[in-house]
């Protein structure tokens, strides 16, 4: 349906959008205590907005023990879940084979799959995912760059807000779920069950700990919309 | 000793299991209702606990302080569909006013 052009800018539209918040994952990533090249090479390899953030996240709150760069490892790695379910979507599309599928599932992510899904025709669907993929990764990488660069210039995260600033990241990346009734009784406890545990374990396991609500609350079917059945 | 470097690097590739997974499973397995179920409310619960934790709690101790004020300013702009970069700035300055001002 789309006409070539229309596709090609909302491709490239999406990569620089998707760019500029890599800034703020930058400037976060460097207040948590990370370096620049640390900072470039999880956007390089891990590339995967919530994953990056989230290991960040528990580095801030954490540290660099062992222990915490473990838990951070962990969240990281089961925010990337959904990876999984979008590359379930596009294997069909894309038809890849062998080593040929390595390309296309690192740009698997919420931003390619998303365009691509949005397509009616098949080549429009698969133009869709790799433009928008290969431009979210180069927008994404230089703005993480510039970020770093950015908060490494500033003194105190606090008095500059980073703290805050970092929150709202993942008040932003959590707040299109949140119509759902079920995904917001899951935020809800989840939000509670690891900031009430926070004191009494040991940094990064609250996070783990919350994942657990999910999987109760995902595997009971509990706070469903009763006509969603 | 695991170092930061060696969790950046194994971290990326257990992030990068996951995307390499859904291209070599048979699509049954991970299109079970109770597992997508499961995985997708996984994403939700571990954002809001990273929330709850870098918003209300500092040094381990539950913490309320400008970061509250910011994420209502923050809640604010998402709710009137601003963009991520510019929720995540206000946010910031929303807090570092404040301290600046306040002291808090």
């Amino acid at each position: 349906m789309a006409k070539s052009r229309g596709l090609y800018s909302t491709s490239i539209g999406v990569g620089v959008a998707t760019g500029l918040y890599g800034i703020s994952f930058g400037a976060l990533s460097v207040s948590a205590g990370l370096d620049i090249w640390q900072t470039q090479v999880l956007s390089l390899l891990m590339f995967s907005g919530g994953s990056q953030f989230a290991f960040v996240g528990v580095i801030a709150a954490a540290g660099t023990g062992g222990a915490a760069i473990g838990a951070a490892m962990v969240s990281a790695w089961l925010l990337g879940v959904r990876n999984g379910f979008y590359a379930v979507r596009m294997a069909p599309i894309l038809k890849a084979s062998g080593l040929g599928k390595l390309i296309p599932a690192m740009i698997t992510i919420d931003e390619s799959v998303a365009v691509a899904t949005a397509q009616e025709v098949e080549t429009d669907q698969r133009k869709g995912f790799w433009i928008t993929g290969l431009s979210v990764f180069v927008f994404w990488n230089l703005m993480t760059l510039f970020g770093a660069i950015l908060g490494s210039t500033l003194g105190d995260p606090k008095s500059w807000g980073l703290d805050a600033a970092a929150a709202a990241a993942f008040l932003g990346l959590i707040w299109p779920r949140l119509r759902e009734r079920q995904a917001l009784a899951v935020a809800a406890l989840a939000l509670v069950v690891a900031t009430l545990t926070t004191p009494s374990l040991s940094a990064g396991v609250p996070v783990l700990l919350a994942g657990l609500v999910a999987v109760v609350v995902g595997a009971f079917n509990w706070f469903a919309r009763r006509d969603a059945k | 000793m695991i170092t930061i470097w060696s969790g950046i690097l194994i971290g990326s590739a257990l992030v990068f299991s996951w995307k390499i997974l859904g291209y070599l499973v048979p699509q049954s397995v991970l299109n079970h209702p109770v597992v997508s179920r499961v995985a997708s409310l996984l994403t939700v619960a571990l954002l809001a606990a990273l929330l709850g934790v870098q918003g209300l709690t500092d040094g381990g101790e539950v913490t309320f302080d400008a970061r509250i004020p910011a994420l209502a300013v923050a809640a604010a702009l998402l709710y009137f569909r601003a963009p991520f970069i510019v929720m995540v700035a206000a946010a910031a300055a929303t807090a570092a006013l404040i301290r600046l001002f306040l002291g808090f």
